[in-house]
């Protein structure tokens, strides 16, 4: 088998000062084995048209920025193998920036939401320093230890603009602020913790708002796992009583009521023990289709009745709730 | 082929809201000779909600569901995506960190029970492709579904994150996914080419978050109905129960009428291998899907 590929690649081509709409151009080009996506793009600018704009730097994956998404899957250039990619997309690859709507030129967009959020959330350690330090602010490895990986994040935007929250909710802060807020939240240092967390803990930009689709997990470039950092922001709401009792918290906590009663989750008894008996209201038309249905049924909104399906050993769940929660709300 | 044998962690949609989860899942299984015990002492997965309140506490539960696998020396499957990713999440965690897997260990022995690591834990989809084999499964069509352009939705849970995944779903590629396509294909359906089959439906916000929930699944089924599909097919009942129930309310977020019948994938299966109208269940469904079960012969 030959070491080199001759495909033809497609680049998402827009100027926001001159053009209405964004165009596909099309590059014939010999793809080598070794061959980076970073160097593909390189290569469009050098050997094709030298006016395709992209972002580069480092090279070595630490700066962040040479994100891009290649056939929607973001990826940092300077990391991903071009072949690889040609495997899995069965030799068809499309350039497109991070995210279409903010393009500026070709693959550069405009950074400013991601940059805010991130900033809004206190990215650093907040503490009294003493002007005449007798020695550094020392961390025991324990105490590092807790950060998990969230120090690695290198903020390329992989994962904000793979977040499809982030587009459906502009007040969401994203998975690469929520990573920080988790890296300088448990950070011993630092005395800004609460604070932060309730920016965590608001409903529309907090963690709350996650749709749970591991998207940031599988776009991060340093596998940095943010979503593991957000559950741990929602587990520290509860841990240091910054949790309130709304909806979300409540449909959380919920979980525990349901399963002591039963082992299985009633499923009407989550949604009015999360909204509360006056907001049930919105549930009423689709509580009537659903009846319909036949997939609920009347009896079940009687407190009275129990129909919910119960675990067999129902007394082991019990009694492993009494002795491992240590969680409330 | 020696004769296949599962525990099955039912969740609790399917034996609630979505009963004809678990009757199709049943006949499926009876019709090719596939053996099911239903773990009937499991609880709740926590469903990720249970996991932001305490982490831990659902570590111990979901191990102790997988306790009861291993000691009947069986594999455990799951029909909920989300069941699937919270039962390899626990495994996972425990395997990797001992420390973690003592203190786990060290509640269970309280009620008798001890987490080994020693059952699998794969969805049906994939004990279905990767065990029981699309071949066979083709060998068994009495009912062709060639009559139907499906789109596959492949929900969230079964296939990110792809590394914690990768051993008991065939390798699937988040980006490319493609078990379900050849599922439809081997019933001999049309599976439907489009962007969003790999996306989220928004249900794990459906309650505190409503809007975002509403584009997620709207934005998802707008994209199948525009590439010519006549049903969605998923192997997860939440995004089922998303994508079935609220499309008045999603169309009306979107801008757009949305008439979608919304299958489990055991339902497409039973449809195909010629199961019962009663097993299948077509009338549990918020969108009229009854029809499908002529529309077929």
């Amino acid at each position: 088998m030959s070491d080199t590929r001759k495909v033809t690649i497609k680049a998402f081509r827009f100027n926001a000062e001159t053009d209405y709409l964004p165009t596909y151009k099309e590059y014939e080009m010999e793809v080598g084995k070794d061959e980076l996506i970073l160097d593909l793009l390189n290569r469009i600018k050098w050997e094709h048209d030298g006016s395709f704009s992209y972002r580069r730097s480092c090279r070595h994956g630490i700066c962040g920025a040479c994100g891009i998404k290649v056939n929607g899957k973001p990826v940092l250039s300077c990391k991903e193998n071009a072949m690889e990619l040609l495997d899995l997309f069965n030799n068809e690859l499309v350039f497109e920036p991070q995210s279409k709507k903010r393009a500026i030129k070709d693959m550069i967009i405009d950074k400013k939401d991601f940059w805010d959020k991130h900033a809004a959330i206190k990215p650093y350690v907040e503490t009294e320093v003493d002007p005449h330090p007798e020695h550094e602010s020392k961390q025991s490895i324990e105490e590092f230890n807790k950060v998990l990986d969230a120090d690695l994040c290198i903020q390329c935007g992989s994962c904000h603009y793979a977040c499809p929250v982030v587009e459906a909710n502009e007040e969401y802060f994203g998975p690469a602020a929520f990573v920080a807020a988790y890296r300088f939240t448990v950070d011993t240092r630092d005395n800004a913790g609460d604070e932060r967390l309730e920016k965590t803990a608001q409903m529309g930009p907090g963690v709350w708002d996650c749709v749970k689709c591991y998207e940031c997990a599988e776009a991060c470039p340093k596998e940095i796992n943010p979503i593991e950092k957000i559950t741990k922001l929602h587990n520290l709401q509860f841990e240091r009583g910054v949790a309130q009792s709304n909806v979300a918290t409540r449909h959380a906590e919920g979980f525990v009521r349901s399963i002591r009663k039963h082992g299985f989750l009633d499923e009407a008894d989550i949604v009015v023990y999360s909204e509360g008996y006056l907001n049930m209201y919105k549930h009423i038309p689709t509580a009537i289709k659903m009846l319909k249905a036949g997939k609920i049924h009347f009896s079940d909104t009687l407190p009275w009745v129990d129909n919910v399906p119960k675990s067999k050993n129902l007394d082991e769940i019990q009694k492993l709730i009494d002795i491992s929660m240590t969680n409330k709300l | 082929m020696s004769k296949l044998k599962y525990a099955l962690f039912t969740g609790c949609t399917a034996k609630q809201s979505t009963p004809e989860l678990l009757s199709s899942t049943l006949a499926v299984a009876d019709k090719l000779g596939i053996e099911i015990v239903i773990l009937e002492e499991a609880s709740c997965c926590g469903a990720s909600h249970l996991q932001d309140f305490d982490e831990f506490l659902a570590h111990v539960l979901n191990a102790r569901n997988i306790c009861y696998a291993e000691k009947l020396g069986l594999p455990m499957i799951t029909i909920c995506n989300t069941c699937q990713l919270n039962s390899a999440m626990t495994k996972h965690a425990l395997d990797t960190n001992p420390e973690l897997k003592a203190k786990v260990n060290e509640k269970l022995a309280e009620v008798g029970l001890e987490y080994k690591g020693t059952s699998e834990i794969k969805h049906f989809l994939y004990a279905l492709i990767e065990d029981y084999g699309l071949e066979n499964i083709k060998d068994k069509v009495e009912v062709p579904l060639s009559n139907f352009n499906i789109a596959p939705f492949y929900g969230c849970h079964n296939i990110r994150p792809s590394e914690l995944h990768h051993s008991s779903n065939g390798g699937e590629n988040p980006y490319v996914p493609t078990s379900l396509d050849d599922l439809i294909d081997a019933l001999e359906g049309h599976p439907v080419d489009y962007s969003h089959k790999n996306k989220c439906c928004g249900f794990h916000v459906e309650l505190q978050a409503n809007h975002t929930s509403e584009v997620l699944s709207g934005n998802a089924m707008v994209d199948a109905i525009d590439n010519n599909a006549d049903l969605m097919v998923t192997p997860c009942p939440l995004c089922h129960l998303k994508m079935d129930t609220y499309q008045d309310s999603t169309g009306k977020v979107v801008g757009r009428d949305i008439e979608l019948p919304v299958l489990h994938m055991p339902q497409m299966v039973a449809l195909a291998l010629g199961c019962s109208e009663e097993e299948i269940g077509l009338n549990f469904h918020v969108q009229k899907a009854t029809q499908l079960y002529n529309e077929a012969r």
